[in-house]
């Protein structure tokens, strides 16, 4: 009988670790434990052994139970493995094929550039404010100092609604600097962005309708120290820290001082180069203190409060920033150019 | 403006050699004077001598070329082949040698021709970029040359092969043989030519004459015959030809550099002038605010006229100022004119300037332009009729020929200037041909006349002739510059031999000039400028720039009609201190808050809302074609056809402000459709523009969306509508379904309202519409009022405990007439629901073979759920037989 249960032994433990699937396993299990397996069957003979046989024979028996019910668990753990290797292998993926498209909009390149400086300038307190684009001339030239005879007013270079002149499309956004002034309280801090009509036609450099950010500070004892630090500040947001500026006198009517203030080309570090048209030196907006006669023709005393005043292109901007080309880009509104940004 | 550094030296010493092009154009534009570029003239010619003809031999290889020893002033003489027979031994030519650039760009190397070494390359006016008004000596009339003849027909040559001295040519044309020839002065030859009879003396014109060549010789006229003489055609005489070789008449040696003989050892700087400064459009101006730049002195001359010829300008003529347009005039003149080229040095300044030399009398007037920024007139006074000058506007139906030959309406409110009878210059703008400075004028009258700078500029505008005069005078110009000017001139005649100055002066100015005063405030500039600039310091600046003061008083100088304001005392204290020589600080004063508004917020909230959507944000024109309103099929009546309409647009298509953003969005879906893009999602928020009764405008914000592709239909769409209602917190949106809009189709369009309030219009474009806009294919669209959204937007969300217990979904179907709305079914199980229900959705529509004609079956799931507790069963089937009741009851809808 012990040799019985040796030859078992040695039988089942080869047979299972020869096993290779959870369904032969357990057809062994069923052949050697189950109710008529063959340890049963050995079992069963216990009856022809002598009494003191019996307590060994059953303990070696259980003993040889307990030995291929672990070698059972033992198969079936390492067989699991094996099929969930097997299963992933089977699963694998091709890694360089694309994802799976998910939607997602762009912001238009202009607004990323204008939202970009918006943020700076709430960031220093100012505030954005919005106005009409069909506007008085009143607004657009002579409250700003812009004489009767001034060829800006030309109906070659503005869109006019009236004969008499007196409405039109905004050639700037400084009439918002007279609108801010006759009716928000001091000081103001605030910068106005929009759209601007010029009667161009339509180029890689010009559109009949394009953008201007205008801003103005007005307060008590504001001078052209204050134009220039925050407008450093301003244009180093933009074109990152340590970008070297320059100021030079310029001509606005409504401005006096004027200047415009140029940054050093960052592509030849001001040596001169296409870029810069050899210059070393890229205009980036026009500013100035605003004029006294500007100031008093709001209703504020120009004794008392003194203000600077910037205007910048917005198409412009953005174009360098993205190195755009063609500004009819910016209109046409092709998805292909859209989604790049 | 363009100014020569070399000329600029006159006024103040500012040698190349000490201050360099970049040190000039930096401190100069941050001083208020732009430097745009600076050209160095000398790099345009290199290695080009004059030189001088010691030889002339014909080239033995070739009918037609010389080959020319030269002196260039170098130890021996250099060979050079030309092909051109204007050359003479003892000429003065430019010589362009070896390894030499030549303004036209040419670079020139030795080489062979046709076996013979050649050096170099003489020079014609051409390759060195000039024309006969540069050198007018140098105009070339050739002789027709017998020996260069060349029949058009071999078989019947007009001129035998064989001819030869003494036989007839025609009529009295005999051919003659050059004997000897000398020269007799500038384009003169002393010649003695072999007529086969005798010998005839006579000083000829011509320039290609060498002994031993066959002329035509005219017996009659005494004269030797050019091709054009004997009506030849050019390839008649192929070298007997207006081009050839520029023979110098200069003050020059062999070996001296052509560069500077002809001005180009100069930098010509071209300043962007800010329309402020127009007294910064001439020599003088820039030499002002050159020497305040760089703390050097000014030399200026006070012009001197002699006027030795006497006589009485009084006596010749009167002038009238008849309009007030017309500020000053103030004329001189001269008589017994010689009409000249001018002399090199003024030639070179003029063409350094950007401008052509003309002759003396007509460059003496550009040359006091540049200098004193006064642009000046000559009248040839015989074309004045009456002897008087009147200056008025032009009168209906008046008509000008100018200078450029071109014939001009006047209209009355033209300036002009006249005689007794007609306009002979159009004021500040350009003279008239009929009183033109030509060959035989005699007497001159110079204007130097200041006008009104509007009313030049509009003229010139209305005649589409920016001149060199008018683009100065419309800027407005000082009008006490016309008296110097004017003198200046005339210096010029005297210095040039050019005529006699007569005595006198007409200087008529109706109204007397103002003198601006400005207080000298330090404190106040130093206040507005952030600075602490002493005063003696702002003083210096100003006396410098030509501004006197007395006490505190500033005396503005007349060119300054910019300076009015102690913030313009500011600016010139400025420029000078150095606007980058300015602190910088940070604004004290009151802090403000800043920040965005809550509309602000709104906006890029839905900007947000949008791209999470895959829409991209676009930017379109406000303004639009009236035709864009057909093509939307907007009705004849429509109100929003009364659009603002721009006087003077650009062209049709933009020349009305948009009353409906529609058209802008279908425009761009179009393009991108025209364009082949498979898809495209869109948004903008952009503007309408709707006429107020006083004519302006209100101008609302619209949020427009529009799409096409294979993933779009209506539902997308109302995908895109719900989802940014559900963003912005809103009310639960009705849709009602709308058939009435003309542009969208009619069964797949809904108004949106939220509470009361309709906030817009979606669905897919009207194919008709598409049609007109070209495309087949499915366009869909929203627009949405911004302010709506605004009103209906949620407020901040609060916070709901998560459900605790489990919801049970039952899904119902029920049969129902096919045209009640789906929205209409839901409301009415949301309000009859009960407490429990949740949500309901529709997930299934049917209609066909398994329900009644004019029926539908439309499927519901509803979600119920207790707060309380876990649903029990007879919660659920209480909450379904309430719906199923409602409705029934109210759309006689029975389960399925």
């Amino acid at each position: 009988m012990k040799e019985l249960m040796q030859s078992l032994r040695e039988a089942s433990i080869k047979a299972i670790s020869e096993s290779d699937s959870p369904e032969s396993i357990e057809a062994l299990r069923v052949k050697y434990l189950g109710k008529k397996g063959e340890l049963t069957g050995i079992l069963r003979q216990m009856g022809k052994l002598s009494p003191e046989e019996r307590p060994v024979m059953g303990q070696l028996a259980n003993q040889l139970r307990s030995e291929i019910e672990e070698a059972i668990e033992l198969r079936k753990t390492i067989l699991s493995k094996v099929l969930l290797e097997k299963q992933l292998e089977a699963e694998a993926v091709d890694v360089t094929l694309p994802g799976k498209e998910q939607p997602v909009g762009h912001k238009h390149p202009m607004y990323n550039v204008l939202d970009q400086i918006k943020d700076i300038f709430v960031g220093m307190g100012f505030e954005i404010v919005d106005g009409p684009e069909v506007e008085l001339a009143d607004y657009n030239f002579t409250k700003l100092n812009i004489d009767e005879g001034h060829p800006s007013r030309d109906w070659t270079d503005t869109f006019y609604f009236t004969e008499d002149g007196k409405i039109l499309l905004r050639t700037q956004t400084s009439p918002m600097q007279v609108h801010a002034m006759e009716t928000r309280s001091l000081p103001i801090r605030m910068i106005a962005p929009g759209r601007v009509y010029r009667k161009d036609e339509v180029d890689a450099t010009h559109s009949p309708m394009f953008h201007q950010i205008e801003g103005m500070v007005i307060d008590k004892g504001v001078t052209m120290a204050d134009l220039k630090a925050t407008l450093n500040l301003v244009v180093e947001k933009i074109y990152g820290e340590g970008t070297v500026t320059r100021f030079r006198p310029h001509h606005f009517p409504f401005t006096e001082p004027s200047c415009e203030m140029d940054i050093q080309c960052h592509k030849c570090g001001g040596k001169g180069c296409p870029t810069c048209k050899g210059e070393g030196w890229i205009e980036v907006l026009g500013a100035g203190m605003v004029h006294p006669k500007v100031l008093a023709g709001c209703g504020i005393d120009p004794d008392v409060y003194s203000g600077w005043a910037f205007g910048m292109g917005l198409e412009r901007l953005a174009m360098g920033e993205y190195k755009i080309t063609d500004l009819r880009l910016i209109f046409e509104n092709d998805v292909r150019f859209l989604e790049q940004f | 403006m363009k100014l020569s550094r070399k000329w600029l030296n006159e006024f103040v010493e500012l040698p190349l050699s000490e201050i360099d092009d970049r040190t000039f154009a930096e401190a100069m534009t941050v001083s208020g004077s732009k430097v745009e570029v600076t050209e160095d003239l000398s790099r345009t010619i290199s290695n080009v001598k004059v030189g001088r003809i010691l030889s002339l031999e014909k080239h033995p290889n070739s009918d037609h070329m010389l080959v020319a020893q030269l002196d260039v002033g170098a130890d021996a003489p250099v060979q050079i082949c030309t092909g051109a027979w204007n050359v003479h031994e003892g000429d003065l030519v430019p010589a362009a040698l070896h390894n030499s650039l030549l303004p036209s760009g040419a670079k020139i190397t030795r080489g062979k021709l046709r076996g013979v070494a050649s050096e170099g390359m003489l020079c014609s006016l051409r390759e060195l970029n000039l024309t006969a008004h540069d050198f007018p000596y140098a105009v070339i009339r050739p002789a027709a040359i017998l020996n260069d003849y060349h029949a058009i027909d071999p078989a019947k040559p007009s001129i035998p092969a064989d001819i030869k001295a003494g036989d007839t040519v025609f009529g009295k044309v005999v051919a003659a043989q050059v004997r000897a020839l000398a020269p007799a002065g500038v384009n003169l030859w002393d010649t003695v030519l072999d007529t086969g009879a005798s010998d005839v003396e006579l000083v000829c014109d011509v320039q290609n004459l060498h002994a031993g060549d066959l002329v035509a010789y005219d017996t009659a006229k005494n004269r030797v015959l050019t091709p054009e003489d004997l009506r030849a055609k050019p390839e008649e005489f192929p070298h007997c030809i207006t081009d050839g070789i520029l023979i110098l008449h200069e003050d020059c040696r062999p070996g001296d550099d052509m560069g500077a003989l002809l001005g180009l050892d100069d930098h010509v700087v071209e300043f962007e002038i800010t329309p402020n400064r127009p007294d910064c459009l001439c020599m003088i101006g820039l030499a002002r605010e050159a020497a305040v730049t760089f703390n050097r002195g000014l030399t200026l001359h006070e012009p001197a006229v002699k006027a030795e010829a006497g006589g009485d300008i009084n006596a010749l003529t009167k002038i009238f100022i008849e309009d007030p347009l017309c500020v000053r005039y103030t004329a001189r003149m001269v008589r017994n004119v010689k009409i000249a080229p001018s002399p090199a040095w003024m030639r070179e300044r003029i063409r350094n300037a950007g401008m052509r030399p003309i002759n003396n009398i007509v460059d003496i007037t550009n040359y006091v332009m540049l200098e004193y920024g006064q642009p000046m007139h000559a009248f040839d006074f015989a074309c004045v009729k009456g002897g008087e000058i009147h200056v008025r506007c032009a009168r209906e139906g008046e008509t000008i020929r100018t200078l450029d030959g071109a014939e001009r309406k006047l209209s009355p409110s033209m300036l002009c200037i006249c005689d007794t009878e007609k306009p002979v210059g159009v004021a500040g703008v350009m003279g008239g041909a009929n009183s033109e400075i030509v060959g035989d004028t005699a007497m001159v009258l110079f204007e130097s006349a200041n006008f009104n700078g509007t009313s030049i500029r509009r003229t010139a505008t209305a005649l589409g002739m920016r001149t060199d005069a008018s683009s100065r005078y419309e800027k407005g110009l000082d009008p006490q510059n016309t008296y110097r000017a004017v003198q200046r001139a005339c210096e010029l005649i005297e210095l040039l031999g050019a005529g006699e100055v007569v005595d006198g002066v007409i200087d008529v100015c109706p109204n007397e000039l103002k003198q601006t005063t400005v207080k000298l405030e330090p404190d106040k500039i130093n206040a507005l400028l952030g600075t602490d600039i002493d005063e003696a310091t702002m003083r210096d600046i100003l006396v410098r720039l030509g501004f006197t003061l007395e006490g505190n008083t500033i005396f503005v100088p007349s060119w300054r009609a910019d300076v009015e304001h102690y913030s313009d005392i500011a600016e010139e204290v400025a420029r000078f201190y150095g606007y980058n020589e300015i602190p910088t600080t940070f604004t004290g004063g009151i802090t403000t808050a800043g920040g965005y508004t809550p509309l602000q917020q709104l906006e890029r909230r839905i900007g947000e809302c949008c791209r999470s959507m895959g829409l991209d944000e676009i930017i379109t024109y406000s303004f639009i074609s009236p035709a864009y309103y057909d093509k939307i099929r907007m009705p004849a009546d429509s109100p929003l056809r009364d659009s603002l309409r721009i006087l003077n647009p650009l062209g049709e298509d933009t020349s009305i402000m948009r009353t409906t953003i529609l058209p802008s969005m279908l425009e761009i879906l179009t393009r991108n459709y025209n364009y082949r893009n498979k898809a495209a999602a869109l948004y903008e928020i952009g503007r309408i523009y709707r006429k107020r009764p006083d004519g302006m405008a209100d101008e609302p914000k619209i949020v427009s969306l529009g799409g096409y592709g294979e993933k779009m239909d209506f539902f997308t769409l109302k995908g895109w509508v719900e989802k940014l209602l559900k963003e912005l917190g809103t009310a639960r949106p009705r849709f009602v379904a709308e058939k009435d809009n003309p542009a969208y189709h009619p069964g797949r369009c809904a108004k949106l309202f939220v509470g009361d309030t309709e906030i817009g219009v979606l669905g897919q474009i009207h194919p008709l519409v598409a049609a007109n806009y070209g495309v087949d294919a499915a366009f869909y669209c929203a627009e949405l009022r911004f302010d709506a959204l605004d009103a209906v937007k949620g407020a901040l969300p609060v916070y709901r405990p998560l459900p605790r217990f489990p919801s049970v979904t039952r899904d119902i179907a029920v049969v129902c007439r096919a045209d009640i709305p789906a929205g209409e079914l839901i409301d009415c199980i949301l309000a009859n629901g009960g407490k429990y229900l949740k949500d309901c959705a529709v997930f299934d529509v049917y209609t066909g073979s398994h329900v009644l004609p004019g029926m539908k079956s439309v499927a519901f799931s509803l979600t119920m759920r207790s707060d309380e507790q876990t649903l029990t069963v007879e919660h659920a089937e209480e909450t379904v037989s309430a719906v199923l009741g409602a409705l029934e009851k109210n759309f006689g809808a029975v389960i399925r």
